[in-house]
């Protein structure tokens, strides 16, 4: 139920050519353009876009290029006005300025191409004024014009740019699909090599080569871009080449030309595409800057760098002479800068999320139950938009005892345990009529006397150690922040408890880091870690699911012997009901965000009465099982923690539900010793 | 990174640092005509650019030239000035430093302001609290990013410099004159910087080892800067280290408008005056800082991660 962090990570790191930034859309390195260097390390963003994604203006570009090979249907198949909420505000702030730029190019030297070029010998050098609002030029010239009708120049020039630098890009990075091995390699090593350089740089070689002027600027400016876009088109590419219709396609026999045109080139189109409205941004704010340091354009042409060049020194006396060019450039720099973020944003495809809702009133405490470690009683806890994964779960665990709690995925198991641990994340809201842990409420716990108290194992023990610190300064922590031990103290104890769970050399093992460890050590050293404090509850969430069976075993009986020594009371959560069985000394499941049924493990097998734990136990497969039919399964789906009607969350699964099933739902009973079932039918 | 991949890394720089001497040498040659010529203007008599030409050696077979210039720039010996007679190793050993110091500089003042400000706001807005301040925060990252640095520096010295007078608008001269210009060659990098620490940041707060940590009931400082920073600077500083190349090329412009004494000015001021010998050494050295900064990222990123051996696996 954790939702996820809400973004892509940008994914720089060590991945394929180190210290390179192949980002298409800033031709000078020294524009940044918002975007962290495409990857082409391992998609890790797949899992379904969480709500909130679209929060993160993180600084990730092509969200949709790790998407997977398939054509991606763009935001023109989204339905009429689509596009604006898809683009959000600042994309349509983006259109509005690129749309207005588009006309001023159109429209400006019509209208103002008269008054640009007029020469006023008694008006030269003037700052502003009624009649010229951003001064004169040099020649009398009126500035304002002169910024309006340079628009359409520094666009079509930033136009030239961006086309020059995508179709040599695109072409560098499809060659080495069609060229020779070797070739290809000596192509793919020379956009790397590109793609690490200071695009000002390039493009300073192109103008010295070509010479001074508009035509060097956009050769050098489009050179500038091409290796991002080569890179782009490789990344792109590979990926459509890896999947199953180019497969085929190959098997047939079809020519690599073939495939590059028909299957490869259309599936990678629009990622390009998109790209163009930040190359151009970038190419736009390249040339400006090229024009600016007198490289670009030359009289008699002015684009708004030129402009701004003539003006600058100027800065001095009339400062709004260079302003008024900077201001052009900037507004078209954001304009397009926002346009492109929007559209990258807009295939990445985002939810929404709900209105929160209000918190369910929390029923009265009751009186502790003397005997329990853990009591709790009532806990609920609910997210914003009426979502309820866990709904008034009560149970308690003794000391020493191992409780198991099973269920399906989505159950509310794991929420459940991070409710008693206190780490339900943001914005979770947890309410309860009771949660004592040795007697008093949680809430009354400091959290040195928590930290000390709780012990937490989780699934994966490698995302549980922080890979970044060595082992033993992970454990010692505990000992230094909650008890005051000195640091040569903590590591003695640290080192002592690793010991404590059967790791050999824990001296050595102490100064290493998580990743030099095997799956089973690692989350041997996380029990270990839990027996730094006084444990009087362990919390183990699925800590044997991600480790081998044999292994899970012996963690399985680790965790039996810390139990039984540190007298704590486990809660041990799985979906694995026949671990529970093993390992627990009581059973409780969860359906839907209930408890549906609790008892001794021991009558599992024979005992169970809610018709949910019985399918539970029919779907294992034992010794005895026919291995010609086919496995037992439920049939259905458990509901998510919106769809719960009012009667029993489990009735349309259920072969003996009833239309009082449907209507109303069956509280906890107890039957028998040490059992309670919610079911009217049991 | 292993030793092996390491030592195939310096490899590929010294390839690199070949390819980018071949292609400076060539940069003169593929200059359409003469390039003497071309720098003396039409006017010159013939027998000064005979001369000239003789001089700088292009009269000889182009393999010889190549050889004489790889020799001559493994010598330290980058030509010299065709306008001031100048050698051109000295013009860049008196401005490479000024441009350094910038870069430097800048981009200590965009880790400083950036990492602290994307963590706080990745801690504040972690999974969707604190709305306003989300926004906010990308709204101005967004904007910085968007804006080249010339413009920044452009309107630093039209407010702060002429406007308020508080700095000097140009030149070097003590500690003052450098506030302008570092700051306006650190913002659009910080906004990165920031956005991408953010990033980090949030995806580092949803892992397992946190919600351990928490459980343990570490103080947040402690979270934070002990258990979340680490893991989120490998990332920080490779697009920093990456930054620091952007810079030196940023600092170009910024120079200019700032008329600092570096070899941004220079090779600005030597391809308009068409003075190749200069441009073909400051372009050279460009080149040379950009491939050793990328070098040494990755180096210092396979030291720094202890993990990245099992990457390179």
């Amino acid at each position: 139920m954790t939702p996820p962090p809400s973004t892509d990570p940008p994914v720089p790191g060590m991945s394929p050519a180190p210290g390179t930034s192949p980002v298409p859309g800033s031709p000078l390195a020294g524009v940044p353009d918002g975007h962290g260097p495409v990857s082409s390390s391992p998609p890790q963003g797949r899992k379904p876009e969480a709500g909130g994604r679209s929060r993160v203006g993180g600084p990730v570009r092509g969200r949709w290029l790790r998407g997977g090979g398939s054509p991606d249907p763009g935001p023109s198949r989204a339905g009429r006005f689509g596009w604006v909420r898809r683009l959000g505000a600042s994309g349509v702030g983006g259109v509005v300025i690129v749309a207005g730029m588009v006309v001023l190019a159109v429209v400006g030297p019509l209208v103002w191409g008269e008054a640009a070029g007029r020469i006023d010998a008694a008006a030269i050098l003037q700052g502003a004024s009624p009649e010229h609002p951003l001064g004169t030029d040099n020649l009398g010239r009126d500035l304002l014009a002169r910024v309006l009708v340079a628009g359409r120049y520094s666009l079509l020039l930033a136009l030239a740019a961006t086309l020059v630098g995508a179709v040599a890009g695109v072409v560098l990075g499809t060659l080495p699909s069609v060229l020779p091995r070797r070739a290809a390699r000596l192509v793919t090593a020379t956009v790397n090599a590109l793609v690490a350089f200071p695009g000002l740089l390039l493009a300073m070689f192109t103008a010295v080569v070509t010479g001074l002027g508009a035509r060097g600027a956009v050769l050098g400016i489009g050179a500038a871009i091409a290796p991002g876009f080569a890179r782009l088109t490789q990344t792109l590419a590979a990926r459509v080449a890896g999947a199953d219709y180019v497969a085929a396609a190959r098997m047939l026999g079809v020519p690599r030309r073939r495939i590059l045109t028909r299957h490869v080139l259309p599936n990678i189109a629009e990622p390009l595409i998109l790209n163009l409205a930040q190359a151009f941004g970038g190419a736009l704010l390249g040339l400006a800057g090229m024009s600016f340091l007198g490289l670009g354009v030359q009289p008699p042409q002015y684009d708004w760098g030129r402009l701004l060049f003539d003006g600058f020194p100027r800065i001095y006396v009339t400062p709004e002479v260079a302003l008024g060019p900077a201001a052009a450039i900037a507004l078209a720099g954001i304009g397009f800068n926002l346009l492109g973020d929007a559209l990258a944003r807009a295939a990445a495809r985002t939810s929404a999320t709900g209105a929160p809702a209000p918190a369910p009133a929390a029923a009265p405490p009751g009186e502790p139950d003397p005997g329990a470690v853990l009591e709790v009683r009532d806990l609920t806890v609910a997210f914003p938009g009426g979502l309820t994964p866990v709904r008034e779960v009560s149970l308690s665990v003794a000391p020493g005892e191992i409780v198991g709690l099973v269920g399906e995925s989505g159950s509310g198991k794991s929420l459940t345990a991070a409710a008693i641990g206190g780490l339900v994340p943001y914005p979770g809201t947890v309410t309860y009529g009771a949660l004592r842990l040795g007697g008093r409420d949680v809430a009354t716990l400091s959290d040195r006397e928590l930290g000390t108290a709780l012990a937490m194992v989780f699934q994966d023990p490698l995302a549980a150690l922080n890979p970044a610190l060595k082992v033993g300064g992970q454990l010692a922590e505990v000992a230094v922040v909650h008890e005051g031990a000195s640091r040569a103290e903590a590591r003695r104890r640290a080192v002592d408890r690793l010991g404590h769970v059967h790791l050999p050399e824990p001296e050595r093992l102490a100064g290493r880091h998580p990743h030099e460890l095997s799956g089973g050590m690692r989350q041997r050293a996380v029990i270990a870690m839990g027996l730094m404090g006084t444990p009087r509850l362990i919390v183990a969430d699925e800590p044997t699911t991600a480790l081998d069976v044999t292994v899970q075993r012996q963690i399985l009986r680790l965790l039996r012997e810390v139990v039984d020594e540190t007298g704590a009371a486990t809660l041990f959560i799985s979906h694995d009901i026949a671990v529970v069985g093993e390992l627990c000394d009581r059973v409780v499941v969860m359906y839907a965000g209930r408890v549906v049924e609790e008892l001794p493990a021991g009558r599992l097998a024979g005992g169970a009465a809610h018709p949910y734990t019985k399918a539970l136990i029919a779907s294992l497969p034992d010794l005895d099982t026919d291995r010609e039919r086919p496995l037992a399964g439920i049939p259905g789906a458990q509901p998510g923690p919106a769809d719960v009607g009012p009667g029993c969350a489990f009735a349309p699964r259920c072969a003996l539900a009833t239309a009082r099933c449907e209507s109303d739902r069956p509280e906890l009973a107890a039957r028998g010793a040490g059992q309670r079932v919610a079911c009217w039918e049991a | 990174m292993g030793a092996r991949a390491g030592v195939r890394r310096v490899v590929r720089f010294l390839v690199s640092l070949v390819v980018l001497m071949v292609a400076s040498f060539a940069m003169v040659h593929l200059i359409p005509g003469d390039p003497v010529r071309t720098s003396l203007g039409p006017a010159a008599p013939v027998e000064l650019v005979a001369a000239r030409r003789a001089a700088l050696g292009l009269d000889r077979p182009l393999p010889e030239q190549l050889f004489t210039y790889a020799t001559h720039v493994l010598s330290g010996n980058f030509g010299t000035s065709f306008l001031t007679g100048e050698p051109v190793g000295d013009v860049i050993l008196t401005r490479l430093p000024n441009t350094l110091a910038l870069a430097l500089l800048a981009t200590a003042l965009a880790l400083l302001v950036a990492v602290p400000l994307g963590m706080w706001t990745a801690v504040r807005t972690e999974n969707g609290r604190n709305r306003g301040t989300d926004l906010a925060f990308s709204a101005a990252t967004g904007a910085a990013v968007a804006l080249p640095e010339f413009l920044y520096a452009i309107g630093l010295v039209a407010v702060l410099a002429i406007g308020l007078g508080w700095f000097p608008p140009a030149g070097m001269a003590g500690p003052a004159t450098y506030v302008l210009p570092v700051v306006a060659l650190a913002i659009g990098p910080a906004a990165m910087i920031a956005r991408i620490t953010r990033v980090e940041t949030l995806r580092e707060l949803g892992k397992d080892y946190v919600r351990l940590a928490r459980a343990k009931r570490l103080p947040a400082g402690r979270l934070h800067l002990r258990h979340v920073l680490p893991n989120t600077l490998t990332a920080t500083l490779t697009v920093g280290g990456l930054l620091l190349t952007s810079l030196i090329a940023g600092g170009v412009l910024v120079e200019y408008v700032f008329a600092w004494p570096g070899l941004g000015l220079k090779i600005v001021e030597s391809i308009t005056q068409k003075d190749y010998p200069v441009a073909q050494g400051v372009i050279l050295v460009y080149g040379a800082i950009v491939l050793v900064v990328n070098l040494a990222v990755d180096l210092a990123l396979g030291a720094l991660d202890p993990t990245s051996a099992i990457k390179e696996a």
